[in-house]
C-alpha cells in the first residue's frame, strides 16, 4: 500500500516537472519575448508602472506595424512583465523566471539599483541580456558583459549635485541623509561626500546621517544634521522618503535648501510632498518641461495616453527597449535555440557604439556604460520639473 | 455584573504584583544609565539639541505606546498576542485617510462635503476610531471567535492572526493598488521656537492624546466594573463566564478599546507621517509588539513605558552615535532589559506563555 503511495507521489512528480519542460519548449517562433523586471508593487510602485506604461506604448507602436522586422521576417513582440516587489531577492527570482519560465530573449529592468545589481549578477551567470533604464550605482554593470544600462552612472552624477549646489546656493559646508538599506542611496551618498571634500575641502560635509528603507521617522538625523548648520542638504533618496523628510526638517525649523538626485523624478513626487517640495533642485536624466523634438513627441503620445508626464524612468525605459529592440535587429536572425539567440542580441548590443535616446544621445565605450548628459531641474510653484542646467561629460 | 466581593477583586494577581515594582527599581537603572551616558558626550551633543531631542522621541514614543496598548489590552485579556494589530493600525490610517478626503470634498466618496479643515478633523478623529473598531470587532468574529470556540490552541490563533495581518495588507494592495496616498492637511501648521528648540502644534497633540488614553484606559481597566471583568478572565477564563460575566461581551469590548486606540494612532500618525501605504503597519507594529513585551505584556502601564522607552533609545542612540547603528544599538538595549528581566518592566512571571 505504502509502495503504492510512493509510486504514485513520484509520477506526480514526473509529470509535473513534464510540464515545467514544455512550458520552456512551448515557443511560437513568430513571436519575440522580452521580459520586464519591475517594481510593481513594494515602496517605489510609480516607478515600475512608469516604465511598464512607456514598454506598452512602444509594443503597440512596433505590433500595430506588423511587428519587429529582423533578417526580413516580421515577428510580433510579447512584452513579460514581472514585479519584483522593489525586493533584492523578488528581483533575482523575478529574473529566474524570465528566463527559465518564460524564455525570454533580454530583459529590460530592474529599475533601483537595489534590485538591479542582483538581478544584474542572475543574468550575468545566466546569460542573458538586461538592461536597466534607471540603475546608476557602478556596480550593476561592473565586470558583467551581459548588463547594460540606459542613464548615467554616479560617479558622473554625484560631481553634478555637487557642482551645481556649490555654484547656485554658495554653499561651503554640505550635509547628506541616505537609505543604508538601499545600494543606490548608500553609493551616491558616498561619491557626493568624497567629491564635497575635494572641492570644499576635508570636513565640509557636516552631517552624514542614514536610515533604514521603512523608517518613517527622521527627527533624529534632522536634528544631528540641523544642529550641525549645513548650507543645504542633500538627499539622495527615493521619492517616498524624500517627501518625508523634508516635511520633517521643515517642521524642525530648517529653512534653507536641499538638493536631490534622479530618485526624486518620480512623478509622484509632488502629490506625497506637496508644497514642501517647490523650490528645490535636483539632478536627474531629462527635463520634460520645454522638451523637443522626439522626445516632446513621447512626452505629449503619453500625457494624452495615460494622463500624466511621463518622468524619467518612463523615458528611460522607452530608450532601454529601443536599445534591446535594436540589438534583436542587429543580430540579422532569430535563432531557433534560445541560448545562441541571446549569444547574437548580446554581441549586437555590444557593438552600439551610439543611441539616439529621448533622454539624450548616448555613446558606449566598449562597456554596458553609456556617456551621455544630466540635467539639473528645479521644481516650479505648479509642481512641474523645470530645466536649470545641463551637464556633460567631457 | 460583578457583585463585589467574593474572590474577583483579589484575582488580577498579575496586577496587584505591583510590588514587584519596588524590586524591579534597581533594574530599571538602565534608563538613568543611558541619559548619564548622553552626559558624558554633553561636550558634543549641546543642550538644545537634546531638548529637541526628547521632544523627537516623545513624538515617536507616543506611536509606539498607542499601538502597544492595543497588543497589550488583547493579550492582558485573552492571552493572545494579536499580531494582526500593526495591520489594524495601517488599516485604521487609511480609513482615517478616506473619512478626512470625504469630508473635505477632495476624492473618496463624492458627497459634495466641503468642510473647514479643523471641524472635518473633528468628525474623522470619531468616526475613524468607530471604524476601525468596527474591523478589530470583525477579526475578532470572523478569526478568533471560532477557533476559541473549537478549542484551538492559542499558538493556532496566533498563527491566525499573523495571517489575518498579511490578509489585510494585501487586501490593501489589491483594493487600491501599490500607490502611495498623501494625507490631506488638517491642522495649519504652527511651528514654535524657543530657542532653538522647534515644537510642531501637531507634536504637541501627539504626546498629549497618548498620555490622555493611557490616563482613560488605566482607569478603564482598574477602575470600572468592565475593566474588572477583563482582569478577571485574564486570570480563568473558564470560572468567569460561571460567575454571570459575559466572556464574549467583555473580549469584545476589549477588542473595540484596542483597536480604536490604533485608529487613534493612525489618524495622528497619518497627519504626523502624511504618506500612506499598506505595509505602514507591519514595522511599527512589530517595533510596538517589542514596546509591549519590554514593558510587560499584558500591563497598560507596561505598554506606554515601554513605547517611551523604545522612542527614547532609537533617537538617543542615533543622537549620539552614528545613525547607521541605530537598530543594533536599540535592540540590544532591549534584548538586555529582557535578558535582565524576562516578563518586562511591569509584567509578572507566569506558567505558560506564548
Amino acid at each position: 500500500m505504502k509502495r503504492m503511495t510512493v509510486k504514485i507521489l513520484f509520477a506526480v512528480l514526473a509529470l509535473s516537472l513534464g510540464a515545467f519542460a514544455l512550458i520552456g519548449c512551448g515557443k511560437d517562433s513568430d513571436t519575440i519575448k522580452v521580459g520586464f523586471n519591475l517594481e510593481l508593487t513594494g515602496d517605489i510602485p510609480k516607478v515600475g508602472e512608469a516604465s511598464k506604461f512607456a514598454a506598452e506604448m512602444l509594443k503597440e507602436d512596433i505590433n500595430s506595424k506588423g511587428g519587429l522586422e529582423v533578417g526580413g521576417k516580421k515577428y510580433k513582440l510579447e512584452f513579460i512583465y514581472q514585479d519584483n516587489e522593489a525586493k533584492a531577492e523578488s528581483a533575482v527570482n523575478a529574473a529566474l523566471k524570465l528566463i527559465n519560465q518564460d524564455g525570454v530573449v533580454a530583459i529590460v529592468g530592474p529599475n533601483s539599483s537595489k534590485q538591479a545589481i542582483p538581478a544584474g549578477a542572475t543574468c550575468n551567470d545566466n546569460q542573458v541580456v538586461m538592461v536597466t533604464p534607471w540603475s546608476t550605482n557602478p556596480d550593476t554593470t561592473k565586470d558583467r558583459p551581459w548588463v547594460f544600462r540606459a542613464c548615467f552612472l554616479d560617479p558622473f552624477q554625484g560631481p553634478v549635485a555637487v557642482n551645481f549646489a556649490a555654484k547656485q546656493f554658495g554653499a561651503k559646508t554640505a550635509a547628506v541623509i541616505f537609505d543604508i538599506a538601499n545600494d543606490y542611496s548608500k553609493g551616491l551618498a558616498e561619491i557626493f561626500k568624497t567629491e564635497w571634500e575635494k572641492k570644499s575641502g576635508a570636513g565640509t560635509v557636516v552631517g552624514f546621517e542614514s536610515h533604514g528603507t521603512k523608517d518613517q521617522d527622521f527627527s533624529a538625523q534632522l536634528t544631528k544634521i540641523i544642529a550641525a548648520k549645513p548650507d543645504f542638504i542633500f538627499i539622495p533618496d527615493d521619492y517616498n522618503q524624500v517627501a518625508l523628510i523634508v516635511k520633517q526638517a521643515h517642521d524642525l525649523g530648517y529653512k534653507g535648501p536641499f538638493m536631490g538626485s534622479d530618485a526624486w523624478g518620480s512623478a509622484e513626487l509632488m502629490t506625497l510632498c506637496g508644497k514642501d517640495c517647490i523650490g528645490q533642485f535636483f539632478s536627474t536624466h531629462y527635463a520634460a518641461a520645454g522638451a523637443q523634438g522626439a522626445t516632446k513627441e513621447f512626452i505629449d503620445r503619453f500625457n494624452a495616453k495615460y494622463k500624466y508626464v511621463p518622468d524619467d524612468v518612463a523615458a528611460l525605459t522607452w530608450d532601454a527597449t529601443r536599445l534591446v529592440l535594436q540589438a534583436i535587429q542587429g543580430a540579422g536572425k532569430v535563432d531557433k535555440d534560445i541560448k545562441t539567440e541571446r549569444k547574437l542580441v548580446r554581441d549586437a548590443l555590444a557593438n552600439i557604439k551610439e543611441f539616439a535616446g529621448i533622454t539624450g544621445n548616448m555613446k558606449f565605450a566598449g562597456t554596458g556604460d553609456p556617456q551621455k548628459c544630466a540635467v539639473v531641474v528645479q521644481i516650479s510653484p505648479e509642481g512641474k520639473f523645470e530645466f536649470k542646467e545641463s551637464v556633460c561629460p567631457e | 455584573m460583578i457583585t463585589g466581593g467574593g474572590p474577583i477583586p483579589e484575582v488580577p494577581a498579575r496586577f496587584v504584583l505591583r510590588r514587584g515594582l519596588a524590586r524591579t527599581h534597581p533594574r530599571r537603572k538602565a534608563v538613568p544609565r543611558h541619559a548619564a551616558r548622553k552626559h558624558h558626550f554633553k561636550a558634543k551633543v549641546p543642550l538644545v539639541e537634546i531638548f529637541q531631542n526628547i521632544l523627537n522621541a516623545l513624538q515617536f514614543g507616543s506611536f509606539y505606546a498607542l499601538i502597544a496598548l492595543g497588543y497589550t489590552l488583547v493579550y492582558g485579556v485573552l492571552r493572545l498576542i494579536n499580531f494582526a494589530h500593526g495591520d489594524i493600525f495601517m488599516v485604521g490610517a487609511y480609513l482615517a485617510y478616506f473619512v478626512a478626503v470625504t469630508l473635505l470634498g477632495i476624492g473618496g466618496l463624492n458627497l459634495g462635503l466641503h468642510m473647514d479643515p479643523g471641524l472635518a478633523l473633528a468628525i474623522t478623529v470619531p468616526v475613524t476610531m468607530i471604524l476601525t473598531a468596527l474591523v478589530g470587532v470583525t477579526l475578532e468574529r470572523t478569526a478568533y471567535r471560532p477557533l476559541r470556540r473549537k478549542g484551538a490552541d492559542r499558538l493556532y490563533v496566533v498563527i491566525t492572526a499573523l495571517m489575518a495581518g498579511l490578509v489585510l495588507e494585501n487586501g490593501n494592495l489589491a483594493l487600491l493598488g501599490a500607490s502611495r496616498k498623501r494625507f490631506p492637511d488638517m491642522i495649519d501648521k504652527v511651528i514654535w521656537n524657543l530657542h532653538g528648540v522647534t515644537v510642531t502644534n501637531l507634536k504637541v497633540i501627539v504626546i498629549v492624546a497618548s498620555i490622555l488614553v493611557f490616563l482613560l484606559l488605566q482607569f478603564i481597566v482598574t477602575k470600572t466594573k468592565i475593566g474588572m471583568a477583563m482582569r478577571g478572565i485574564s486570570y480563568d477564563k473558564f470560572a468567569i463566564p460561571l460567575m454571570g460575566i459575559p466572556l464574549d461581551t467583555i473580549i469584545v469590548v476589549t477588542f473595540v478599546l484596542g483597536s480604536a486606540m490604533a485608529g487613534l494612532a493612525g489618524i495622528l500618525f497619518a497627519m504626523s507621517y502624511p504618506i500612506l501605504e499598506p505595509y505602514m503597519g507591519a514595522l511599527i507594529g512589530w517595533k510596538a509588539f517589542i514596546a509591549a513585551v519590554v514593558g510587560g505584556i499584558g500591563d497598560i502601564r507596561g505598554a506606554i513605558v515601554g513605547g517611551f522607552l523604545l522612542g527614547f533609545i532609537e533617537i538617543g542612540v542615533v543622537a549620539v552615535f552614528p545613525s547607521t547603528l541605530r537598530d543594533l544599538f536599540a535592540f540590544s538595549v532591549l534584548l538586555i532589559i529582557l535578558w535582565l528581566r524576562p516578563t518586562g518592566i511591569f509584567g509578572v512571571a507566569q506558567t505558560t506563555k506564548i
